[in-house]
């Protein structure tokens, strides 16, 4: 999946953590679910989750710079010039809008 | 001896041991780092010569080298073009030897817009520049709270910034580490670059303090 700068994407609602299996995530908690913009294409990097368990991370995976608005990540906190960025992987990522 | 006596003995055991346990923290950890340091050594897969210098290395780095690196940005337009662009070859540049290391992003503070660094899943750090991160860096209490009051975290550092400039919380979840460009003081007009350099703290290139004033 590949997104320009200024998509609107979702971090997916999974938590492959919750399963049962041993595995090696780079999507924090907090983002879980929540809607950003695409802020820039940092390249493309070995699977973490292959590479965690002595794999060789292929095939490659999109990173992207995503950012969010404070107040949609931390629901009651005021909404004012407050933002965060995070690098995440394209198969955490859903374009939407 | 009996099994449930010998349970009862190990009961009070433990308890009469308890403040060595706390002295050392997760001693299992430290006996397992030990076991797999050996084993690869005796494999062949490093020296132990291999691990002090790296070791050594990693002392050797300090913010200094990123001070540095602040401070020809600030005096030359070009470079800090170059810099925002690739900051792994703009270190380069300067001498610093990235050639072990993750892709490193500068990232540039402005009168709109400052940022500040946090890896909110382990401690991700730009070492090749800045040398090895403050304890504070690596705290679940700065991880935790950077990204939910960062305007409050910031000052309790002593960094009071105006409410309209925007507070860009960067977190270093993946391959990135993430160097801050802080925004050059007033007052320092011809300064050398040495001179500027001396202005540049730590704090600055995580985001958590400006750059001192002159």
């Amino acid at each position: 999946m590949t997104f320009a700068p200024g998509d609107k994407v979702r971090v997916r609602d999974h938590w492959p953590e919750a399963e049962g299996r041993k595995v090696h995530v780079r999507t924090p908690h907090f983002l879980r679910g929540r809607v950003g913009r695409v802020e820039r294409h940092l390249g493309a990097f070995g699977d973490p989750g292959s590479l965690a368990k002595g794999g060789d991370g292929l095939p490659k995976l999109g990173l992207y710079m995503v950012a969010f608005e404070r107040a949609d990540l931390f629901p009651g906190t005021t909404r004012g010039p407050e933002t965060l960025t995070a690098d995440l992987y394209d198969n955490w990522l859903e374009k939407i809008g | 001896m009996s099994g449930a006596h010998h349970g009862d003995h190990v009961h009070t055991h433990d308890h009469a041991h308890d403040p060595l346990h706390a002295a050392e923290p997760r001693p299992e950890y430290a006996r397992l780092e030990r076991a797999v340091r050996e084993l690869l050594i005796a494999k062949g897969v490093f020296t132990a010569e291999d691990i002090r210098k790296q070791i050594e290395l990693m002392d050797s780095r300090s913010p200094a080298m990123g001070a540095r690196i602040v401070a020809r940005a600030w005096v030359d337009p070009d470079y800090k073009r170059r810099l925002l662009a690739d900051a792994k070859a703009a270190a380069g540049e300067l001498g610093v030897d990235t050639s072990n290391t993750a892709t490193v992003v500068a990232l540039e503070n402005t009168p709109a817009r400052h940022h500040m660094v946090v890896c909110t899943l382990c401690s991700c750090y730009p070492k090749a520049i800045l040398g090895v991160p403050p304890a504070w860096y690596k705290s679940s209490a700065y991880r935790a709270r950077a990204v939910k009051e960062p305007r409050k975290v910031l000052a309790e550092f002593g960094t009071v910034l105006p409410d309209g400039v925007e507070i860009r919380v960067v977190d270093s979840t993946a391959d990135m580490r993430y160097l801050v460009v802080p925004m050059r003081p007033s007052g320092t007009e011809g300064w050398s670059e040495e001179r500027l350099a001396g202005l540049v703290g730590r704090d600055s290139m995580i985001g958590t303090a400006l750059a001192a004033a002159p």
